[in-house]
């Protein structure tokens, strides 16, 4: 079951759901919805070394994904604590209420 | 079988789509899933038949049982999709979508002035990575070992349920409030 | 003896670190032992060192002795390296015997003064830097010394600093004598570049090698280190730092303005005759400035009536005939004048010194008067080095060594019929204000009373100053007096013999017009102040004397030409530059920073969906770069 596609496609598409992710971080105010989109983001670069690993035959990106899926748990992990105490201290999920640190 | 690809690739990008517009949560995580699962789709036709897996395993059902259980966690219900509905107005995402439009424009200009090439994508077999990562990525893997175990840690920490903390004016403000407060009652 | 050589130098630098570092805790008498002690045990190891070298001459006429390595850069390596031949130890022996007397001198001089440690601290350190300059095998350690020197010149004239005067002369110097220095330094680089080495040994050895004759570059080397030869020497144009800094202690300016300091220039040149010798415009430039000073300070000195001020227009007028004898190639001659120079100012000073204490203070030569038989041990050494100043023929030392330069000053090969009119007027004008000194300060009618005569301590070194004053003349006799030339025998290894002119005349001649110059300018002075002095108020009436009795008074007005010229338009353009225009551009650039600061902060919103826009920003425009490159 083998497709013969161009890398470019590839790319393009990693490139284009990267775009999505971006897009979806920065319009959510929602911390939840934030964190999805840079899941989003992390598939999208999995994606792009998986190809690369495709194209030349190679391990090499298949091993990147599977640190990005360690790192993308951990971050997960974190995140979600974090938005947990978010929550409780600030009875929001408003990422526009926590700007606490301007300059 | 390119008509596959180009099937999962097309579903992938509306569920993403889909996740960056809806204003349930719960929905979102589910069209997130739809497009995690048209990841595997995709990484599977490029012939990594272990990401594939991996990407089923533990994106679709760990990562976003995770997601779920803290939307369980805070009750995220009709109110935040209210507010959700709210807050996702046009002025709001026209900006952003217009940048990321650009960014992706800028990538495809460089992606497609290079020379374009077909190949059939060849098949890496779970072994192949598994040598791969226990041989010459030895390091990075316990790198990485340690950093799960880090975010193990760090998650019970700052999950605990403490009560709240306010910096010391923030307080005497409060209790300032308070006192106000009181006196209205009384 | 060479394994010694370290210890001329070390015994006055042991001195400066007790007294400064102990000097206050210490009571005078041990203040005193320490600090003249140490001079006069250097002293007496130059005698040591000083005698075998000229027993073991002419073999052996160099000795040497490297302490340790000063720094290494490349190449280049600068070492503590002492170094002794004939013409250092002349300077050596000065500088130590007699810095040795005028130590001795002090400690009864400076007895009452408050800072007596800080005196004697500093005129070791002043001790230990002049033996460096001499002693330095290269010329960096020399400047070492030179800088040395002008550093204590500063302290000493400064010594009462509470008199904001004093201060004003203190940095007077030091600034006057930093343009020479600064003009030294470069002909240091000069000659580094062109030589490789600043041992001053392989320069003197390889000049010729080095250099072409009267090529341009060196000349204008020798210029070069010609100028600082004159900011230390105080020859025009840069003598108007040494009447001021009389305003230091009268011992002061006996051992630093008028026996070592001043005739650092002297050394300097003779040292590195091999490249003055190569540059004939550079011995010109030195005749003429050499002749051109005894004129000017001689007609100078005649005017003044600060007895200090006299003996230090004298002192540029001397040092001036050191700078003509070495102008013309009278090598010999002007260290021959320097040695005896010496002696007889620094007795002069020492005297004067004697005199100002006595009479509470005063300075005017006019108030003093009538000595004669008051102090009659300062008198008559005061006199030894009078007639040696005026050069009284043949019984003085300065007769013997004033003469060679005036015969050389024609008869060399760089000599000529107007730098000997110039040196014979200046020997008249020599003896007519020595004269006018003598009259003034000893006879006449008493105006002050004195207060209380001069110590042991102090009269002994001017009665050995006296006496060598008077007799060291005869160890270089004139070539027509018995031919005894021990000095400039011992010297020629050092310093070439001076190539004399063709068909110049009897040599009888001249000195019989020296002699008549000199008692001339005596029986001139003794005319109008003894004999006749009724004449000088008819000389005042004339309008045009009197106006160029001021013109000289002021040293030329060369004070008053700098002042115009440097000082005010300096001063002027600080005035103008208060708010310094140069600033503006650093603190435009401190207020550009803190408003691009504030600027840039209000970026910083805490909005985290406003950071990631900025990222998103910043990728668009490096890969819009990407795309247009």
């Amino acid at each position: 079951m083998k497709s013969s596609v161009s890398v470019e496609v590839v790319v393009l598409l990693a490139g284009l759901l990267f775009a999505l992710g971006i897009v979806g971080v920065i319009i959510r105010k929602n911390i939840i919805f934030m964190l999805l989109s840079v899941e989003i983001m992390l598939n999208a670069s999995g994606l792009a070394f998986v190809a690369a690993g495709s194209r030349w035959g190679q391990p090499d990106g298949q091993v990147m994904f599977v640190f990005i899926l360690a790192m993308a748990a951990a971050e997960v992990s974190i995140g979600l604590a974090l938005i947990l105490q978010i929550y409780h201290q600030h009875k929001s999920l408003d990422i526009d209420n926590l700007k606490e640190m301007n300059g | 079988m390119e008509i596959a690809f180009y099937i999962a690739g097309t579903v992938a990008i509306v569920a993403t789509l889909m996740v960056i517009t809806r204003h349930n949560p719960v929905h979102a995580l589910l069209y997130l899933n739809v497009s995690l699962l048209a990841h595997a789709l995709l990484f599977y036709l490029l012939g990594a038949s272990f990401a594939a897996l991996l990407e089923i395993i533990i994106y679709a059902g760990a990562i976003m049982v995770l997601f779920i259980f803290v939307v369980m966690l805070l009750n995220l219900g009709k109110e935040t999709a209210e507010q959700e509905r709210k807050w996702l107005k046009a002025k709001v995402w026209v900006g952003p979508s217009l940048l990321a439009g650009i960014l992706f424009a800028e990538f495809l200009v460089l992606v497609l002035s290079s020379e374009q090439s077909t190949y059939s994508p060849a098949t890496v077999s779970p072994r192949e990575v598994a040598v791969s990562l226990f041989r010459e990525y030895l390091i990075g893997v316990e790198l990485a070992a340690m950093l799960l175990m880090a975010a193990v840690v760090g998650a019970a920490h700052i999950g605990r349920h403490k009560r709240l903390v306010l910096h010391r004016f923030l307080k005497e403000e409060n209790e300032r409030e308070e006192e106000k407060h009181e006196e209205m009652v009384l | 003896m060479d394994k010694y050589l370290w210890l001329i130098p070390a015994l006055p630098l042991a001195g400066f670190l007790i007294l400064a570092l102990a000097g206050n805790h210490l009571g005078r008498k041990s203040v005193a032992t320490v600090g003249a002690g140490s001079v006069c045990l250097s002293a007496l190891v130059t005698f040591a060192v000083g005698g075998a070298l000229l027993s073991g001459m002419p073999e052996n006429a160099v000795y040497t002795q490297t302490l340790w390595t000063w720094f290494e850069v490349g190449a280049f390596n600068a070492k503590i390296t002492l170094t002794l031949d004939v013409l250092s130890l002349i300077f050596v022996f000065v500088i130590t015997f007699i810095g040795a007397l005028i130590h001795i001198y002090s400690t009864a001089f400076m007895e009452a003064d408050r800072d007596y440690a800080r005196f004697f601290a500093s005129m070791n350190l002043f001790v230990l830097s002049m033996l460096t300059l001499v002693m330095a095998d290269n010329l960096l350690l020399m400047y070492l010394g030179w800088e040395g020197v002008g550093l204590c010149s500063y302290l000493l004239i400064g010594f009462w600093y509470e008199q904001p005067a004093n201060g004003t002369a203190a940095r007077k110097a030091f600034t006057v004598t930093r343009i020479g220095d600064a003009a030294m330094a470069i002909g240091l680089f000069m000659v580094f570049q062109q030589a490789g080495t600043l041992v001053i040994s392989d320069i003197q050895a390889n000049a010729s090698v080095i250099w072409q004759p009267n090529t341009t570059i060196v000349t204008v080397t020798a210029l070069l280190l010609l100028t600082g030869g004159l900011g230390k020497s105080a020859q025009l144009p840069l003598q108007t730092w040494l009447p001021d800094a009389m305003a230091g202690p009268s011992p002061v300016s006996a051992l630093i303005h008028a026996a070592t300091m001043v005739t650092a220039g002297v050394y300097l040149i003779a040292r590195m005759h091999a490249i003055f010798a190569l540059s004939e415009t550079a011995r010109l430039v030195i005749a003429v400035i050499g002749a051109a000073t005894l004129l000017l300070a001689g007609l100078t000195a005649l005017t003044q009536y600060d007895i200090k001020r006299v003996l230090a227009y004298s002192t540029i007028s001397q040092i001036g005939y050191m700078f003509l004898a070495l102008g013309v190639g009278a090598w010999t001659a002007a260290v021959f004048h320097f040695m005896i120079h010496a002696f007889f100012k620094a007795l002069l000073f020492l005297a004067a010194g004697a005199i100002i204490e006595s009479l509470h203070h005063e300075h005017n030569m006019f108030k003093m008067g009538g000595l004669k038989d008051k102090m009659p041990v300062v008198f008559w050494t005061f006199l030894a080095g009078a007639i040696s100043l005026a050069a009284v023929p043949l019984v003085s030392a300065g007769f013997y060594s004033k003469d060679q330069i005036l015969w050389y000053s024609w008869a060399a090969d760089g000599g000529s019929p107007l730098l000997w009119a110039i040196a014979l007027s200046g020997a008249l004008i020599t003896a007519a204000y020595t004269t006018r000194m003598m009259i003034l300060t000893f006879w006449g009618e008493s105006h002050t009373p004195i207060g209380h005569q001069p110590g042991k301590r102090m009269t002994m070194p001017l009665v050995v100053l006296a006496v060598f004053s008077v007799l060291a003349g005869f160890i270089e006799l004139p070539h027509n007096f018995g031919h005894f030339t021990l000095f400039s025998d011992f010297l020629h290894p050092v310093l070439p013999q001076t190539i004399m002119r063709e068909n110049v005349p009897s040599e009888w001649l001249f000195q019989l017009l020296a002699a008549l110059a000199t008692l001339g300018g005596i029986f001139l002075g003794y005319y109008y102040y003894y004999e006749k002095p009724a004449r000088i108020e008819r000389l005042r009436r004339n309008g045009l004397l009197v106006g160029l009795y001021r013109f000289w008074f002021s040293g030329w007005a060369f004070d008053a030409l700098y002042d115009s010229v440097l000082v005010k338009p300096f001063i002027f353009i600080s005035k103008i530059n208060k708010s310094d225009i140069t600033d503006k551009l650093y603190t435009g650039i401190a207020a550009m920073t803190g408003e691009m600061y504030k600027l840039l902060s209000k970026t910083q919103s805490g909005s985290l969906r406003w950071y990631i826009m900025g990222l998103v920003v910043g990728a668009i425009l490096i890969l819009g770069i990407q795309i247009m490159l």
